[in-house]
């Protein structure tokens, strides 16, 4: 639907769409994360518990969520890039054995900020989607050059 | 994401076999947090005005994190979720501005900085039998970067307190806070969390799914033969408008005869596919089962004048207005069929851009 991918380190433009991210769904990874961002309640962790509440085994916390929708934005546009918002809205929980396909479109972009619509789908609907804004510093480090930079922009490493 | 996208608006509900819509299943939430508590039908009694009136009082006040920033957590973050960005290790490293939330939480030992107020809104909740809770949203703003040793203070408001909603999960209350997270006394952050808490609902469709039932369908067209040109020229990515042979005017939809002289002789035009939004509604509760809520139902004035339903994409529901052009193109929908929709041609900078730090609640 939209008109080209984005590459790492490189600028974006809108409707650019990011390479998916697939996250297997472990045990491990739900009570890693749950623990790593201080949520101990139990249907993180324990899923005889979870299944006392309703559930039908421990599910991942929105701590979690939030942070993999930051990594999958870092991972691409590179350690330079810096996140100025995320705002993220649950839906099918992530289950152990599941897998969890992360998926992003740069919506806007005044060539420096980038709103990227992220979408992220499991076994059973949408576990999460939302809208990350990003910033790429205009000196990149990176083979390319940014394509944002004016005609007359000295080459890449030129400026601070 | 704003207020109006709230899984749970009531909104109308409005016909959408004509439409088409990226055709994914709904979500389903198996459940929450918290004690089972009564069903639906004996939650209740607590009025809403009694919960409204914590709008605006203190969730926390004058928090402190039980950590300074410190590089065990942000290495422990970073393994578990497999974030190996450079910017978080080494003598310069900042926090993932993701965890800002996590410098927050009391952990085992509980929090500290709670406020009586956002407690007994909890317990008044409880006590109606809305003992389960859900985290639906998490809206965060990082105004600057939290390094090792900065120390996290923090406050929260109750931001709002929704009417009850009945939801997938159950019925219940959304509430929704607002933090304001500081390092060293300064603002680094800004923290909007909604949670629903609710009493669990039957997971009737949730249990379908896990049975192996495979999702509905799209609903199919009825395709009849005082309709059938119109779906011909669907198949060869052409909307073809009818007109009456005795006095031209045009028609949609495809009807056997004129509304304007009753004649029952036609012909077909192929509209040009430039058109308008004339009017629309965002479909968001009950979800049909085929579709993905929210979205948006446009009713479309062609260039040729005659009206059409279909679905607005290219623009989030939520950004859809009268009068916004918008231009035919075909969306395949499932293996069999491609369906008339309208992509908004026009740039929502701004607009979508100030959407991001959400206007919530």
């Amino acid at each position: 639907m939209s008109a080209g991918s984005t590459q790492p380190g490189h600028a974006f433009s809108r409707g650019d769409e990011l390479p998916p991210l697939e996250i297997p769904i472990t045990r491990t990874l739900i009570v890693a994360g749950a623990i790593a961002s201080r949520d101990y309640q139990d249907v993180h962790h324990d899923a005889e518990l979870a299944r006392e509440k309703g559930a039908p085994d421990i599910f991942m916390n929105i701590l979690t969520t939030n942070g993999l929708v930051g990594r999958y934005i870092t991972d691409h546009f590179g350690p330079a890039a810096v996140l100025r918002k995320v705002a993220i809205r649950l839906g099918a929980p992530n289950h152990p054995g599941d897998t969890m396909v992360l998926t992003g479109t740069v919506e806007e972009t005044d060539g420096e900020t980038a709103v990227v619509r992220v979408v992220g789908a499991n076994g059973i609907g949408r576990h999460v989607t939302g809208t990350v804004a990003v910033t790429l510093p205009r000196t990149v480090s990176g083979p390319q050059p940014p394509a944002y930079a004016a005609p007359s922009a000295p080459a890449p490493g030129g400026a601070a | 994401m704003n207020a109006a996208g709230r899984a749970d608006s009531g909104g109308p509900a409005v016909d959408t076999a004509g439409g088409a819509d990226s055709g994914r299943s709904s979500a389903e939430t198996a459940a929450g947090a918290g004690s089972g508590g009564p069903s639906a039908e004996t939650a209740g009694g607590v009025s809403y005005e009694r919960l409204k009136a914590y709008e605006g009082r203190p969730a926390a006040v004058a928090g402190v994190g039980k950590d300074r920033v410190n590089e065990p957590m942000i290495r422990h973050w970073c393994e578990a979720m497999g974030d190996t960005n450079p910017a978080y290790a080494g003598p310069d490293a900042i926090a993932p501005p993701t965890m800002l939330q996590a410098w927050t939480m009391g952990g085992l030992s509980g929090h500290d900085g709670r406020s009586a107020a956002y407690d007994e809104l909890f317990a008044l909740l409880d006590g109606a039998g809305y003992t389960s809770v859900v985290a639906t949203d998490c809206e965060q703003e990082y105004l600057r970067p939290l390094r090792p040793g900065d120390e996290i203070t923090f406050d929260a408001v109750i931001e709002s307190v929704s009417e009850r909603k009945t939801t997938k999960l159950g019925t219940g209350h959304f509430v929704t806070t607002r933090m304001d997270v500081r390092a060293d006394g300064e603002l680094a952050g800004t923290h909007r969390f909604r949670i629903l808490k609710y009493a669990p609902a039957a997971r009737r469709a949730t249990e379908a799914r896990r049975a192996g039932e495979p999702k509905p369908g799209r609903p199919r067209p009825v395709i009849n033969r005082d309709n059938a040109g119109f779906w011909e020229g669907v198949a060869q990515h052409r909307l073809l408008i009818q007109r009456c042979r005795a006095c031209g005017t045009l028609r949609f939809p495809w009807l056997p005869g004129c509304n304007a002289c009753g004649g029952q002789e036609w012909d077909a035009v192929e509209a040009s596919g430039e058109g308008t939004v004339f009017s629309y509604v965002v479909m968001h509760h009950p979800p049909f089962p085929a579709f993905d809520p929210p979205y948006a139902v446009g009713l479309i004035e062609l260039a040729e004048g005659v009206r059409i339903v279909s679905n607005v994409v290219g623009v989030p529901y939520d950004k859809v207005r009268i009068g916004m052009p918008v231009r035919l193109e075909f969306l395949r929908v499932d293996d069999e069929w491609e369906l008339p929709v309208f992509r908004a041609t026009f740039s929502a900078t701004e607009d979508a851009a100030g959407s991001v730090a959400g206007g919530a609640v």
